[in-house]
């Protein structure tokens, strides 16, 4: 009878820290979800579309405003031509719209972004926002447009290496012929 | 004896034309354009049209080797972004000329950015034959 109480106080033991284990797990999930810089790319059209001539850019680094007024242009996009089909831009539209820096205010730096820009702007360059501005302020240029390795602020994922899971967190830059960046 | 000799023959016969052996993709694509085009398709002009330099506004020189290289068989790389550009010739890339959407679509924005308009029946065709070509 007492061998029977005990291997049933043990199961229960077991169960409940087993419960505890699977809940706490699930707050790692969540807290995860809500800390993460911007969402991770998945859309194959878009990354397809807009990733063969350049890393497919997370929609969360932009408002809705400024993907609509970039799809709206694209016979001149900075210079280039990448003129697509209505129905395809129609779709990735709404994508990047549905995406954007304003529409997922759970991610971190889509918040940030947000938040530093005035209503009334539309920026088109991830690069002129205020907040990646403030963020990239201490590098100096000899790193970026004098590295051939990088040659530019618009290539994320020279340095941040995992800028394509929508990760730029200052523990994973590796500058290419420099290394870590500790500031 | 005779049977083995045909078989080489016949091997080394295919193996020759396999290159210039359009897929059903470009096949048709060729017939659209045919039908607007005024000559037969030449890989030499398509060649030539491939390697020529045309100036942009600012005067600076555009060429589909700008971002292909002169070797349609070489990987290249996009002139603004540096971005690695897989070879074009099917020979190399079996992926390549496979999706008529792809071909139109690339064929126009490149056109532009290239020639400053958009490549005719007869541009388009022969740079169709000469990347199938090569």
């Amino acid at each position: 009878m007492k061998r029977w109480i005990i291997m049933g106080m043990g199961l229960i033991v077991v169960l409940t820290l087993g419960w505890e284990m699977k809940d706490s797990m699930a707050d790692e999930d969540e807290y995860w979800e809500r800390t993460r810089d911007v969402a991770t790319v998945t859309n194959p059209v878009y990354k397809e579309e807009c990733g063969s001539c350049h890393m497919a850019y997370p929609p969360g680094l932009l408002p809705g405003r400024s993907w609509g007024k970039m799809m709206a242009g694209l016979e001149d996009h900075f210079g280039e031509n990448a003129e697509l089909d209505s129905a395809t831009a129609a779709e990735l539209t709404r994508f990047l719209v549905e995406n954007s820096a304003d529409a997922e205010p759970q991610y971190r730096r889509s918040r940030h972004i947000t938040r530093d820009l005035s209503s009334e702007s539309v920026p088109l360059r991830v690069t002129e926002l205020a907040y990646f501005q403030h963020e990239h302020r201490e590098i100096p240029t000899r790193l970026i447009t004098a590295n051939s390795k990088v040659n530019s602020l618009s290539n994320c994922n020279a340095c941040h290496q995992k800028a394509e899971l929508g990760s730029f967190s200052e523990r994973e830059i590796n500058i290419p012929q420099h290394g870590k960046w500790d500031d | 004896m005779k049977l083995n000799k045909q078989i080489i023959v016949m091997s080394v016969l295919v193996t020759l034309m396999t290159p210039a052996v359009a897929n059903e993709v470009v096949t048709k694509l060729l017939q659209d354009y045919r039908n607007e085009a005024v000559q037969p398709f030449s890989a030499d002009a398509g060649r030539q049209l491939w390697n020529n330099a045309f100036a942009d506004a600012s005067g600076d020189k555009r060429s589909c080797t700008t971002c292909h290289t002169s070797d349609p068989k070489q990987a290249g790389k996009h002139a603004r972004t540096g971005k690695r550009i897989e070879p074009l010739a099917p020979s190399v890339n079996p992926k390549r000329l496979t999706q008529e959407r792809e071909i139109r679509k690339w064929l126009t924005r490149n056109c532009k950015w290239t020639l400053g308009r958009e490549c005719d029946a007869q541009e388009k065709g022969n740079l169709l034959t000469y990347l199938n070509s090569i």
